[in-house]
């Protein structure tokens, strides 16, 4: 009787645990499925070529992506190399102590703020305080604040795994710490490095909150290279920002599906690239 | 000999400097979110302000009690983790001591892209699919109620929804992770006590991983409080008390939704929120590096 009480008990938790499992395996496909089928129809080479206009009667997404691809360019470059200095220094130069404590810290504090306050922070001092206004680089400053503890910790964990002996050999040939970590040290993290860089990308490209408010909504595209060289100083909305206006206050839900299946065609390739790299990595590690 | 040792000093102050930007940047948020957020609560009043239920700034005797927009956050949160903890935390079981490399692996990938997905697009998804349902919901209960404000469905429930779907991800690796770093022996032990593989699951490896569930549980908080677009999406556009078929306004989505366009005093107290929510974070942060300690000393 006990073990028969037992018996279902067991199968009860059994069935609960396969339906929460079907649960969110079923949601993310459920997602794609649905998006897809709604968005793919208004996705096509004009969609990604033009911006939407009426005057000549199209309806694109080519300056959203510009604006991407700008805000991701200026974020990585101001965000990867301090990221890895800031790594490079916890794990190499740094001892022990009430200094990397509290680094650590902020760094953590840094990745639980959520984006919507680094958006207001950005508007109020990259904005406001240093004058750059809605522009794509109040953007990029406000992104590369929100994507620092992620490269860092990346960049601290790949540190980690190169073996004490790789630096111990170079400083012992005379090598100098500088030349050691030049040669050694980053050559033998950086698949690490990248894997937080792709994964930092990814934030980037799925980020809202923290863009409305810094870098705008403009969408057209530069008219000429100059204009490009010119465009970080000027507003330019993202492709989820404009996913979120062309949902919300535009009302143009074919655009924000079209959006919604690039934004995912994009987070599925930056997936599998990160997979095949820490694979790759893994398989490094092994001899 | 003496270049290299001016090189070898740039380089240590070099990344010195790098590493303590991130300390500057704590420093300068927390100092900008008081700056900012304290003056309207001193131009409103202390009580007014926190503990007002009136929000009209366009009034023209405006107040701004944003008592409601509170309540709707932290009443969104809990309700989210309620929903989302258990489902993570039984999917997580699933990850850690059921399943085989195979399907592990594929499932594991799954909550993987799941936490990938951009949040306006869990919005676009809860705007067309569950305000209609919500809306046919609150037609059927609300029929031809004259003290009903109808929300085409844009509601508290649908908020609550999609932010337990958004934290589901964080809850399932954080709790899968701590489930797997307890030692096989505790679970043979239970095991050949006689106990069955859901009975160990549940009274030996659920307990011991229990910091880590919490760590991953604190940090599903964090995301719920600060999460913006989606709920901006889906929750309505008006301050109301936080019942099941009222729109509602979040600290997030009022800074979202009015930040464009608002002026003085207005524009003042939506900073004011914005440190409401500061707040909120630190003290998740604070719980965050408790359950992080105790599991560290756990694990002692």
């Amino acid at each position: 009787m006990q073990s028969n009480r037992r018996r279902i008990k067991d199968a009860f938790a059994r069935i609960l645990i396969y339906i929460c499992v079907a649960l969110s395996v079923a949601l993310l496909f459920g997602i794609i499925v649905y998006v897809m089928v709604k968005g793919i129809g208004s996705v096509n080479w004009s969609f990604l070529t033009t911006v939407t206009s009426v005057l000549s009667g199209t309806s694109g997404i080519a300056g959203n992506i510009v604006n991407t691809l700008l805000i991701i360019l200026i974020t990585m470059l101001i965000a990867t190399p301090v990221s890895i200095g800031g790594a490079i220094y916890l794990n190499e130069y740094a001892k022990p102590g009430k200094l990397v404590e509290l680094i650590e810290y902020a760094t953590e504090t840094l990745s639980g703020i959520p984006s919507i306050l680094f958006g207001l922070f950005g508007m109020m001092f990259f904005g406001t305080k240093l004058g750059l206004g809605y522009s794509i680089l109040t953007g990029a400053l406000t992104l590369t604040l929100m994507v620092l503890p992620l490269i860092t910790r990346n960049t601290q964990e790949a540190l980690k795994t190169v073996p004490a002996s790789y630096r111990n050999g170079a400083i012992g040939l005379g090598s100098g710490k500088w030349h050691m970590i030049r040669t050694i040290l980053i050559p033998s993290a950086m698949p690490g490095i990248i894997t937080g860089a792709i994964l930092a990308v990814g934030r980037i490209v799925g980020e809202s909150a923290a863009l409305l408010f810094t870098a705008g909504s403009a969408k057209l595209l530069p008219p000429d290279f100059m204009g490009l060289l010119d465009k970080p100083f000027q507003s330019g909305g993202t492709l989820t920002v404009q996913m979120y206006l062309s949902a919300t206050s535009e009302g143009d839900f074919d655009t924000a599906f079209g959006i919604a299946v690039v934004l995912l065609v994009i987070v599925l390739g930056i997936n599998l690239s990160t997979k095949g790299l820490t694979k790759h990595f893994d398989l490094t590690r092994k001899d | 000999m003496r270049r290299k040792a001016i090189i070898e000093k740039t380089a240590n102050i070099i990344f010195l400097i790098c590493a303590v930007i991130a300390i500057f940047a704590v420093c300068a948020i927390t100092f900008y979110m008081f700056i900012k957020g304290t003056p309207a609560l001193k131009q409103v009043g202390v009580t007014d302000l926190l503990f007002g239920s009136v929000w009209q700034p366009a009034a023209e005797n405006p107040s701004y009690g944003i008592l409601y927009i509170i309540l709707s956050s932290l009443v969104g949160t809990a309700s989210a983790i309620l929903i989302g903890v258990p489902i993570g935390l039984l999917t997580a079981v699933f990850l850690s001591e059921m399943a085989g490399k195979r399907l592990g692996s594929f499932v594991g990938g799954a909550v993987e892209l799941l936490a990938a997905i951009p949040s306006v697009i869990y919005g676009l998804i809860g705007m067309m699919v569950l305000n209609p349902i919500m809306f046919s919901i609150e037609n059927a209960i609300f029929e031809g109620d004259p003290d009903h404000q109808f929300t085409g469905g844009a509601n508290m429930i649908s908020a609550i929804i999609v932010l337990a779907i958004m934290i589901l991800p964080t809850v399932i690796s954080v709790s899968t992770s701590s489930m797997k770093a307890v030692p096989d022996h505790l679970r043979a032990a239970s095991l050949s006590l006689g106990a069955t593989k859901e009975q160990t699951i549940f009274k030996t490896v659920i307990p011991a991983a229990k910091s880590g569930i919490l760590t991953g549980v604190v940090l599903g908080i964090g995301r719920a409080l600060g999460e913006a677009m989606a709920i901006n999406m889906v929750a309505g556009g008006a301050v109301n008390l936080p019942l099941p078929f009222n729109s509602v306004r979040t600290l997030t989505t009022q800074i979202v939704s009015e930040m464009g366009y608002a002026q003085g005093l207005h524009r003042e107290v939506l900073f004011t929120v914005g440190l409401v929510l500061y707040i909120f974070i630190m003290i998740v942060n604070w719980m965050l590096l408790r359950a992080r300690k105790a599991g560290a000393e756990h694990a002692e």
